[in-house]
């Protein structure tokens, strides 16, 4: 554990990504192998059980430190990171026994420990979390924090790790980057000890490749024909792995997306065995794909009834082959994966169906196609250059992504929160209103798209322009106009305004504009009517 | 919220004396309580301070601003108010104000530190019926580590840089936190290269008989050198100074540094929790010190820090002022 806080420390105090990766690879080089696989697992994103709630957590350090527990609270809010703010406030404590050789000492031991203390009684877990604060030093017991808190997160990407891990250990990325996708317990399973054709290995997905945005003029991307067209959706991108008798769906996140979506596991199975598809899952009524928003309610449904199954119909429309009677056909060019997967999938299938695909002579065309998206369902379109491999994760010139330009309306600044990680206790989560019957009414929480210096100064307006404060929250005067943009919006109860919008994201500044300026909900319910006639 | 002081949209005001204790818009007569730019601004017709802060007032803005000066104890009647200063140990020369007035007394804490820096007159506790204090760092979370050890991992980082073949570049104020750097540093046998902001402020110091130890203008640095430390103030760190190039680290030294998203936030390879405020414990340890029976709590976190005051049955009210010292602008 010591080995792995000291790692830990070490990450943090560099920002250079050449020495990160090698602290990484002597990190995995030196440490035993069942910590250096816990260890890329956390980097790359599995978490153990989490063993207290966030509430919790909070009453403890609360009472452990005599601190009452608003102003834990408080604390928690500036700091940003709850592991951490008990990491703080327990710092008075510090006072680390020498290590005495058991076995939770290792990481390995001490994930090894938590996950037996899953089904414990609370008294238990208090004196395991009460017994390791005693003995850790504080960047031991702010990894700890970290670690039970659920909050582990170091600024180092996943594929840093895999690269550092495949350099450690003489491997390929590739192999690092597969063994370790999809849903892995480092506690349970070894994905470097056993050969290739371990069956649940094989029930991984591929790296996905990503695409990028068009930035430049198109005619910069190439000649028009030499590329693949299809619409851009906004579901659940997924790949469907098909192995002997068994199937298994992915996300992007590499969470297992089996339970939610029982009905495209069962349309899985009769595809040919030894096959793995990409492509996105989506919601469909009488022919038209619906907004993500109503895809969401079927995200993290377990074991859906067949009411809901009903009620919220999905599909998976397929847009890449990447596993071929068993063989690894990534490196092969586009149009040969297509060609192969326009045999295995119909166009009009119920539950799997082909994405279409367009070729076109002229970049006017694509234009053309991208605009009629929208009308599609669709929030642009991709454009994938025929003779592309799929590869893991972004490179340029291969997949190209062309949204069509964003909905924008001004809002009225109207609450502030602080934000979390490195924004902490800077003000960054704001909510903005837009003008009802003379009053302002909150339509949208938006966390991007000003420059530090902006939001250095607006952080200067909020705390001189406070009218009040609820916990974390403080209302302000509202006085400062900003342009919002988003993808696409839809009615919603659950909303104050009644309209829900997504993705939305501040654009610009409007200095130029006063309060009084700013767009009427009307505006947006206009726009509501146009996109989804009643 | 008394008669003795009173906030107003200029500032803190004593009407028994007429004067305003730090001001933030001009007024006819200002007591500063140290020479940092949010206390002490310009545009006032006299200032009264402690000499060691007149002679930076006078470096900062001109020497042609009205000025009298009151060393540490010693007593000015004002109105009908005696005056005094107190050594706060924040940066040289920053003063509590104590005011005395019909037999009762409240003292205004300005920004203090509770830990001696080897370079300001260590604080003094006053007893008083009124405390108003600072409240920077008044969260539960800011305990500081104690100055030797954290001077001795500093060094210690700062020769691994070195030996490395980088530039260290260190931002803190150039009032108080530079000085304590150079010490610091000096204790390693490193030399740092200052900013010009700094080399003025150590010039004002060394003619006020307070030595900041050895250090060497920017523009003396030569290639030949090799790899430098070198200190500048909070702003301009994106960039090496003009006649360096070559690899460089960066470190912020200030007492937001204890928090890890704040050093995030601006990239810094490494942040040192370095402060001339008073920590959580040091704030509660100089309210029970003082004995007040009220206590006024200003800038930082008031609100938590009056409402803890509160539960554990005191007298205490968080207070709007203009003073403000905001992660982003401290860096």
């Amino acid at each position: 554990m010591k080995q792995f806080a000291e790692l830990c420390e070490a990450l943090d105090s560099t920002t250079s990504t050449g020495e990160r990766l090698s602290l990484l690879t002597a990190y995995f080089r030196e440490a035993s192998p069942v910590d250096a696989r816990c260890a890329l697992a956390l980097f790359s994103g599995w978490r153990p059980p989490r063993l207290l709630k966030s509430t919790e957590l909070r009453a403890l350090a609360a009472e452990l430190s005599g601190i009452p527990l608003w102003l834990v609270e408080e604390s928690y809010h500036f700091v940003g990171d709850l592991g951490e703010t008990l990491a703080l406030l327990m710092a008075d404590e510090a006072t680390p026994s020498p290590s005495s050789g058991a076995p939770e000492d290792s990481l390995h031991g001490l994930l090894l420990h938590m996950n037996s203390l899953r089904q414990a009684s609370h008294e238990e877990i208090r004196s395991f979390v009460l017994r390791q604060w005693k003995s850790l030093d504080t960047t031991g017991r702010l990894i700890f924090n970290k670690l039970i808190a659920g909050s582990f997160r170091l600024g180092v990407a996943s594929r840093l790790a895999i690269t550092a891990f495949a350099q450690a250990f003489g491997l390929s990325e590739e192999t690092v980057a597969h063994r370790v996708a999809g849903d892995w317990n480092p506690l349970a399973d070894d994905p470097f000890s056993a050969g290739e054709s371990e069956p649940d290995l094989a029930l991984k997905p591929f790296p996905f490749c990503l695409a990028y945005s068009v930035e430049n003029t198109l005619a910069s991307l190439g000649t028009p024909s030499d590329f693949l067209l299809e619409y851009k959706w906004d579901g659940i991108r997924c790949q469907i792995v098909r192995r002997e008798g068994r199937m298994a769906l992915w996300s992007r996140g590499g969470e297992s997306l089996d339970k939610a979506f029982p009905e495209l596991v069962q349309a899985a199975s009769f595809l040919p065995s030894d096959t793995i598809l990409d492509g996105e899952i989506l919601l469909v009524r009488q022919g038209r794909v619906m907004p993500f928003t109503e895809l969401q309610k079927r995200i993290g449904r377990k074991d859906p009834s067949p009411t809901l199954l009903k009620k919220y119909p999905v599909m998976f429309l397929a847009f890449d082959l990447l596993m071929h009677k068993g063989e690894d056909i990534r490196s092969q060019p586009l149009r040969h994966r297509r060609a192969l997967l326009e045999n295995l999938i119909v166009p009009d299938g119920d539950l799997l169906r082909l994405n279409e695909g367009f070729n076109v002579r002229s970049w006017e065309e694509a234009a053309q196609l991208r605009q009629a998206a929208p009308d599609r369902g669709a929030e642009g379109i991709m454009i994938k250059h025929l003779d592309s491999p799929y590869v893991s994760g972004r490179k340029r010139h291969i997949w190209w992504k062309w949204k069509v330009d964003p909905y924008t309306v001004d809002a009225v600044l109207l609450y502030a929160q602080a934000g979390h990680g490195r924004r902490a206790g800077l003000y960054t989560d704001f909510t903005f209103a837009l003008w009802h019957e003379g009053r302002l009414v909150p339509f949208a929480k938006a966390y991007s798209g000003l420059t530090d210096e902006e939001m250095a100064e607006v952080n200067r307006f909020i705390r001189h322009n406070t009218l009040e404060k609820f916990g974390p929250v403080r209302s302000v005067k509202p006085q400062l106009v900003f342009e919002l943009a988003f993808e696409s919006l839809q009615r919603s109860n659950r909303h104050k305004s009644g309209v829900a919008v997504r993705f939305p994201r501040i654009l610009r500044w409007r200095r130029d504009k006063q309060p009084h300026e700013a767009d009427s909900l009307q505006t947006l319910l206009n726009l509501l009517a146009k996109v989804h006639p009643e | 919220m008394d008669d003795l002081v009173q906030v107003t949209d200029r500032g803190l005001f004593v009407p028994a004396a007429n004067v305003y204790i730090d001001p933030w818009q001009p007024v006819e007569r200002a007591v500063i309580t140290h020479a940092h730019s949010d206390h002490a601004r310009a545009g006032h017709r006299l200032y009264l301070a402690h000499p060691v802060t007149g002679a930076l007032l006078q470096t900062r803005l001109g020497s042609s601003i009205s000025l009298q000066t009151l060393p540490y104890g010693k007593k000015l009647r004002l109105g009908s108010v005696q005056v005094s200063f107190h050594p706060a140990g924040h940066v040289p020369g920053s003063a509590q104000v104590r005011l005395e007035f019909r037999g009762r007394v409240c003292v205004v804490s300005g920004d203090y530190k509770r830990h001696s820096d080897g370079l300001s007159a260590p604080f003094e506790p006053v007893r008083c019926h009124m405390f108003l204090t600072e409240s920077t760092f008044g969260l539960p979370v800011f305990r500081w580590e104690p100055a030797e050890t954290l001077g001795q991992r500093l060094c210690l980082w700062v020769t691994e840089q070195l030996a490395q073949g980088r530039h260290v570049c260190l931002t803190g104020y150039s009032l108080g936190k530079a000085q304590r750097l150079i010490r610091i540093l000096n204790e390693a046998w490193i030399v740092p290269f200052v900013h010009p902001a700094i080399e003025i402020i150590n010039q004002t110091l060394k003619r006020c008989g307070i030595r900041p130890g050895n250090y060497s203008a920017l523009s003396e640095y030569k290639k030949s050198l090799g790899p430098a430390v070198i200190l500048l103030p909070p702003a301009a760190v994106d960039r090496l100074p003009a006649g360096i190039s070559g690899p460089f680290v960066r470190a912020a030294c200030s007492g937001w540094m204890a928090v890890r998203g704040m050093k995030r936030r601006q990239n810094l390879d490494k942040g040192f929790a370095l402060s001339d405020h008073a920590d959580w414990p040091g704030l509660l340890k100089t309210m029970e010190e003082s004995e007040a029976e009220r206590v006024w709590v200003t800038h930082g976190f008031a609100e938590p820090l009056a409402r803890y005051m509160q539960e554990r049955g005191r007298q205490a009210e968080a207070l709007r002022t203009a003073w403000t010292e905001t992660p982003e602008e401290a860096a």
